[in-house]
């Protein structure tokens, strides 16, 4: 998912370079004060580990690539604040160094997998109160969104990227995000024995930061789309190009029935419901997902310490 | 702790040596952002920048062959998107994907050959990143190089048993790198119990002092002047 | 250093001390005998605060543990671990012996003089700017005592100091240790190589100090 620099439009890498910069400042002090000190030896080998694994990747698509992420595993044995610095510092080495992603494309790297991959990849966690679903699902969502999240900025850029290979892309991230899913799931499980406690046991997301959580995806999603229509000509073609267009219009014709009508009048409204309608679903498949298995979930660890929630 | 071969060469000794790190930070930055400007229509400036960069290499003491050299490791990457771009219908975006992911990859190799990595971090420290950020990747970078120092002595070990590791099953693969985890983990708990034992508090303390002087600045000015200049010149 | 009724579990519930007492006077040297996993790293490890009691107390000079105290303990206790590859972290020598002092907020010159001091003391001044991985075993280990020296301790805690060094390495070791004024606390297997520095020892078994005496006697009683 590492974005080279040459791919993204002028505003789509500004957009996100400003977005991320402060975001990354907060996260950071917010990290300093809650970072456990004698995880520092873990953090940094995690880090290493997660640096090396992302460099096997294999290019999807035009402009980026598939490959592991770690985000989710950072977050559940860092603590998401944490997990998104050490993300970031990962990014940055490996945009500097080893010219793996581009540097004023970093921003917009920063931006999918240390922040939205890491948040969104904790929060099933969180919700499911860490049990094994939480964390695969977990793993899934990080990889999913950061995936998604870098398709829809190069194609924001007027990157052309045909329909099929666009469905490729996707078919890959699934089964990337499974792979991704599974190999955190193994992972978790192994350091569990390892050194019992080393997971952060999250109390579970209470209403306030779910809400926060939620506007604040609602949010991006609105800003996204509407940095992406500033090129109104642009979006229409290429959504045509890319064959989305029909897709979606197909896949919400049945419930509601009138959707149609209401996006040929005003295509931004129209587009911003379509990214607020597939934000709410996975939001409420976790919810459903949630309620499923809680009741009947197993401990991961009987020796579980509870620990501050998110 | 062995050090790897860009370190040596960021221990030389040359003008871009003696630089603060703030300064070479921020000027190498100029360079790259104009460098993602650059399109069909500047080659010019790219035949130019190329020029600079390369008479930098060699200012510095560095071998000039094996610097370009390093420079292309980003091009087997950038190849498979340009040959998608270009069979996508833009030959043109292609071939500057190409120019611009070298000469980016250039700039940012020079810096770092000349900036041995604490210097580099406490340039960003000066710069006002955020300390966490910092310190994180102190650690990192540290840590990796306990990594490959593990990896190397289990693959010596494996060798020693097995005469060549070439082909190793995935299953082996995957306990040997739960081990190569393991053992890492270890021994990066002793190395910060020691470093904890010896009063460190979370950020390591520079022995050389810092200050930033006009000559640095000076450069800073000059080279952003040169870089723009040329951009905006030769477009 | 003083210690009342030391006691530390692990997360997973295993108890590696149990209520451990002990007392020395500046000066004196001891050693710490006893089986692998009977706890003497854990305890040693206690001593300069890296890993903290579960219950009980540990003083040094009338200063508890504490948050507070903890800058000052560290300078004061002084630990060489058993592996000077994972002790010596800087780039040069120098750069590493100075880095205690440094970290105590001492000025890059004032660092650099204690450090040449503490180098001498050890007889490595010579090696003041090689890189640590290019010495042998003896003087890495050396190196990091000098480490330790130049923050001026009252307390040198060894942690099986004689692994990977030669006879002459061993001995040459025991001749510097005897020239320290400082107390000193030798964990150690090496009972000929304890005997050169003190007659006194601890002997740690289960967690728990089984007797406090002579090394002769412990010798004995255990087949040591």
């Amino acid at each position: 998912m590492h974005i080279p620099d040459g791919f993204l439009s002028t505003r789509v890498w500004g957009t996100m370079d400003v977005v991320a910069a402060p975001a990354v400042a907060l996260l950071a002090k917010r990290a300093q004060r809650e970072f456990d000190h004698h995880k520092v030896p873990l953090m940094g080998v995690m880090g290493a580990f997660i640096f090396a694994a992302q460099m096997i990747n294999f290019p999807v698509g035009n402009g980026t690539s598939g490959h592991l992420v770690g985000a989710a595993l950072l977050a559940y044995t860092l603590g998401p604040a944490a997990a998104s610095i050490v993300m970031t510092a990962i990014l940055a080495t490996q945009a500097l160094i080893f010219q793996d992603g581009g540097l004023l494309a970093l921003g917009t790297n920063i931006f999918n997998m240390a922040i939205a991959g890491v948040w969104l990849g904790y929060l099933p966690f969180a919700m499911l109160r860490g049990g094994k679903a939480g964390v695969f699902l977990g793993g899934m969502l990080s990889l999913l969104v950061s995936a998604s999240l870098a398709l829809t900025e190069l194609l924001a850029s007027g990157v052309p990227i045909p329909p099929a290979i666009l469905a490729l892309s996707g078919a890959l991230f699934v089964v990337s995000a499974v792979i991704e899913g599974a190999i955190t799931l193994a992972v978790v499980q192994a350091l569990e024995r390892m050194q019992p406690g080393v997971l952060r046991q999250p109390k579970g997301l209470n209403s306030r930061t779910g809400l926060v959580l939620g506007a604040t995806s609602a949010a991006l999603a609105a800003a996204g789309i509407f940095v992406a229509s500033t090129r109104p000509d642009g979006i229409e073609s290429l959504a045509q190009r890319t064959g989305i267009w029909s897709r979606v219009t197909t896949v919400f014709r049945a419930p509601m029935a009138d959707y149609q009508t209401t996006l040929a009048i005003t295509p931004w409204l129209g587009r911003s419901l379509a990214g607020l309608a597939g934000l709410a679903l996975v939001y409420v498949v976790c919810l459903v997902i949630s309620r499923m298995l809680v009741a009947s979930r197993p401990p991961l660890s009987a020796a579980a310490t509870p620990r501050e929630g998110v | 702790m062995r050090h790897v071969r860009i370190d040596r060469w960021s221990r030389g000794e040359s003008y871009f040596h003696t630089l603060h790190a703030a300064a070479k930070l921020v000027a190498a930055l100029t360079l790259l952002l104009c460098i993602a400007t650059l399109s069909v229509r500047s080659l010019v400036c790219c035949a130019v920048y190329l020029m600079v960069l390369t008479v930098s290499v060699k200012a510095a003491r560095l071998p000039v062959g094996r610097v370009l050299l390093s420079a292309s490791a980003v091009l087997p990457f950038a190849v498979c998107f340009a040959i998608i771009t270009a069979l996508s219908g833009e030959p043109d975006r292609a071939a500057m994907l190409l120019i611009r992911g070298y000469l980016s990859s250039l700039t940012a190799l020079l810096l770092i050959s000349t900036t041995p990595m604490p210097d580099l971090l406490a340039g960003l420290e000066w710069l006002r990143a955020p300390r966490f950020l910092v310190q994180v990747m102190q650690f990192l970078y540290r840590y990796l190089l306990v990594l490959i120092e593990e990896a190397g002595a289990m693959r010596d070990a494996a060798e020693s048993r097995a005469g060549s590791v070439r082909s190793l099953a995935v299953r082996q693969a995957a306990g040997a790198a739960g081990v190569l985890f393991v053992r890492s983990w270890g021994r990066a708990q002793a190395i910060h119990r020691a470093m904890m034992a010896r009063g460190f508090e979370g950020h390591i303390p520079r022995f050389r002092e810092f200050p930033l002087q006009r000559s640095d600045v000076a450069f800073t000015l000059v080279a952003a002047a040169l870089t723009v200049g040329f951009r905006t010149v030769l477009a | 250093m003083e210690v009342k009724s030391l006691s530390y579990t692990y997360e997973d519930g295993t108890a590696a001390l149990r209520e451990v007492d002990f007392e020395l006077e500046a000066g004196k040297t001891v050693a710490l005998l006893g089986a692998n996993g009977s706890g003497k790293t854990t305890f040693a490890l206690h001593l300069n605060g890296i890993l903290r009691a579960t219950s009980g107390t540990v003083s040094v000079d009338g200063l508890e543990m504490n948050d507070r105290n903890l800058r000052e303990i560290r300078r004061r206790v002084g630990l060489v671990f058993q592996d000077s590859d994972n002790q010596l972290f800087m780039p040069t020598v120098l750069e590493d012996v100075a880095f205690g002092p440094l970290a105590s907020g001492a000025s890059p010159g004032d660092a650099a003089e204690k450090a040449h001091t503490a180098l001498a003391k050890v007889g490595m001044g010579h090696k003041a700017g090689k890189a640590p991985w290019h010495l042998s075993a003896g003087e890495k280990k050396r190196v990091a005592i000098a480490g330790i020296l130049a923050g001026d301790p009252r307390l040198l805690v060894l942690d099986e100091p004689t692994t990977f060094l030669d006879p002459p390495g061993q001995r040459g070791l025991a001749d510097l240790l005897d020239s320290l004024p400082q107390a000193k606390l030798l964990i150690t297997h090496d009972v000929p190589f304890a005997r050169r520095l003190t007659g006194e020892a601890v002997f740690f078994q289960e967690g728990r100090i089984a007797a406090k005496t002579s090394i002769a006697a412990i010798v004995q009683e255990f087949g040591w």
